[in-house]
């Protein structure tokens, strides 16, 4: 069927339009990308290029406006609101700039309810607890986020997006509230994750140094791949 | 792990919490305070008309249980029913009231004690002229008197001659004559008491008195007393009927205004259990237990209340207003308080389940 059929992410001429009372906003404007199985990418560019609404498509938080998107062997273009709830709860797991944990929860609690949501009803396997060493929160799941600080918020975070064991784990600018220590931290997790697990990552950042953990790198300017 | 979010979500605001469940709660409160007031006013009335000691009562024709019309039967009537075989006592009253829920009554006294053993007086005593009242400890501890002092009624000055014990036809007590000539109801009465020979002969007399006395409801005491409940007062029954459909409507709009704003507040969060995977009906689902959670609570604090409200007409009016606790109607009142809850609940658990989950996470 298709050239590379053991891609991950497919996207041939994906375009995504705003529409903003009577404007239409380009976001994407005709991106071609192929992701392999593994890779550690990192996106680069300058802001409003469209780095996250190409995470939030691929992660089937909002529909692609043209163009083919397959992610994990299924088609975005077809797929509805529950398909893509779906694609949200098997497929990827996503990492935020502003960590996004929910502030009443436990850490614990917070990455057992992603569990909860992804169906996933047995104990913790033992690979998870080996994630949760890997990560250093395995002393700090019984504290709410207040408790925490970035860093170890952020962690929590990873934890949580890995949970469900995703295909893919999108990362939007992971460290951009973060010190330069924690930033190194975070990042040396992310591929160490990589690189022992096995783990996709797609990772959106304004920094050179975060880029280079990556094994490859995209440029995007105004809603196209430049390189 | 829903009940667990949906808890500390509770848990997370206590001060919103805490409102809900009591603005929930007042509604059920006032649900169980009207049918409690309802049940204790017509067991109480049922008491007092037993202590009265009579076997049978006439009334007038066209008269429902509980309205109490003035005087429509003619004194003159007691003498023919007092000449009935097997009847060995026959007293009238006159029934006037003075405000919405209080009511005067004029005895024949030697008569009335024959039938009913007298009044128990805690102090004073029987009518020493034709100006004095007899109170009941209720409605004397109500207006603060005591035996030996004065109240204005019927725009004149009464003495208090004695205070007696509840429990015997009605609160306040004047001389019939006095009663009748006052409101231009000279010989005339509002109801006749008969008393019988024998337990055995009540349903003789009575069928032999319907049959001379058409129109009038007659009634044996036990009658009288077991008729008086709810379902026989289309009134008060219309009147919980509306008391019902208020409460639903503020469940309603307390858990409506709750939930709406609690969505609001929680957008961004609602946000990330959809960027987790959340579906439509998983955010749904937490929306609605939640305000079930409140509305649950809300009945027990309406319940709570309801203790309080009885409390509190005991400590003021406790000659007016009698309450019964009836627990029968706690679940039906929980389950009404619940009905609006989920109602209202709707919209904004709709509201959250669709929200655009990009928007969502960018929310302030
Ligand atoms: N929901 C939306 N409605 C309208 N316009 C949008 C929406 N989301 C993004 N845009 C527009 O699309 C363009 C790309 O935005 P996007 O957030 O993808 O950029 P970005 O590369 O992630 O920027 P940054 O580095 O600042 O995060 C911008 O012009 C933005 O204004
Ligand atoms: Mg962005």
């Amino acid at each position: 069927m298709s050239k590379s059929s053991g891609s991950i992410i497919e996207i041939q001429g994906l375009r995504k339009v705003f529409r903003v009372g009577k404007v239409d906003v380009e976001a994407l404007r005709g991106i071609d990308l192929d992701v392999e199985p593994g890779e550690f990418l990192a996106i680069v560019g300058p802001s409003g290029s469209g780095k996250s609404t190409l995470f939030h498509i691929i992660g089937g938080l909002t529909p692609p406006t043209a163009g083919a998107v397959r992610v994990a062997n299924q088609d975005l273009t077809a797929l509805g609101d529950a398909g893509r709830t779906r694609l949200r709860k098997t497929t990827v797991g996503f990492v935020f700039q502003k960590f996004n944990l929910l502030p009443i929860l436990t850490a614990g609690d917070n990455i057992a309810l992603a569990r909860h949501i992804g169906g996933n009803r047995d104990g913790e396997s033992d690979r998870f607890r080996e994630v949760l060493e890997l990560l250093g929160i395995s002393e700090r799941l019984k504290h709410k986020p207040s408790e925490l600080s970035g860093g170890e918020q952020q962690r929590v975070a990873i934890a949580r997006g890995i949970v469900n064991h995703p295909a893919i784990l999108l990362a939007d600018e992971p460290t951009g509230n973060l010190d330069s220590q924690n930033s190194q931290t975070v990042l040396a997790l992310l591929r160490d994750l990589n690189e022992r697990m096995g783990q996709t990552i797609l990772m959106i950042t304004h920094n050179p140094e975060a880029a280079a953990y990556a094994h490859r790198i995209v440029n995007m300017r105004d809603g196209r791949i430049v390189s | 792990m829903i009940l667990k979010l949906v808890f500390e979500n509770l848990k997370h605001r206590p001060l919103r919490t805490g409102l809900s469940v009591f603005l929930i709660g007042i509604p059920v409160t006032l649900m169980l305070t009207l049918v409690g007031l309802s049940q204790g006013m017509l067991a109480d009335s049922a008491r007092r008309a037993r202590g009265v000691g009579a076997d049978i009562a006439v009334r007038p024709p066209g008269t429902s249980l509980i309205s109490l019309s003035t005087a429509p039967m003619s004194q003159k009537l007691l003498d023919k029913l007092r000449a009935e075989p097997h009847v060995t006592l026959a007293t009238g009253t006159m029934v006037h009231p003075v405000a919405a829920v209080t009511m005067v009554t004029g005895v024949d006294l030697d008569e009335f004690n024959k039938m009913s053993g007298g009044f128990k007086f805690i102090g004073g005593g029987p009518f020493q002229g034709p100006e004095d009242v007899i109170l009941d400890e209720f409605y004397a501890r109500q207006r603060g008197v005591k035996a030996g002092g004065t109240i204005e009624m019927l725009n004149r000055k009464w003495r208090v001659c004695g205070v007696a014990e509840p429990g015997k036809l009605a609160r306040i007590v004047l001389p019939l004559a006095t009663l009748q000539d006052l409101t231009g109801n000279s010989g005339k009465l509002s109801q006749i008491f008969l008393k019988v020979d024998s337990p055995a002969n009540v349903e003789t007399v009575i069928a032999s008195l319907r049959a001379q006395l058409e129109g009038y409801p007659i009634y044996s005491m036990e009658e009288f007393t077991s008729l008086i409940s709810v379902n026989n007062l289309p009134e008060l029954r219309t009147f919980i009927q509306v008391m019902t459909v208020v409460s639903v409507i503020i469940g309603f709009a307390v858990v409506f205004l709750s939930m709406y704003t609690a969505v609001l507040q929680r957008t961004r969060e609602i946000g990330i259990l959809k960027s987790l995977g959340a579906s439509q009906s998983y955010v749904l689902l937490i929306i609605l237990i939640e305000a079930l959670l409140l509305s649950l609570a809300g009945s027990f604090a309406g319940i709570g209340l309801s203790y309080g409200s009885r409390w509190l007409m005991m400590k003021l009016i406790p000659a007016s207003l009698t309450q019964a606790i009836v627990p029968e109607w706690w679940p039906i009142a929980g389950f009404i308080a619940m009905t609006g809850a989920v109602l209202g609940a709707l919209y904004p658990a709709f509201s959250a389940a669709r929200q655009d989950p990009i928007e969502a996470l960018a929310y302030e």
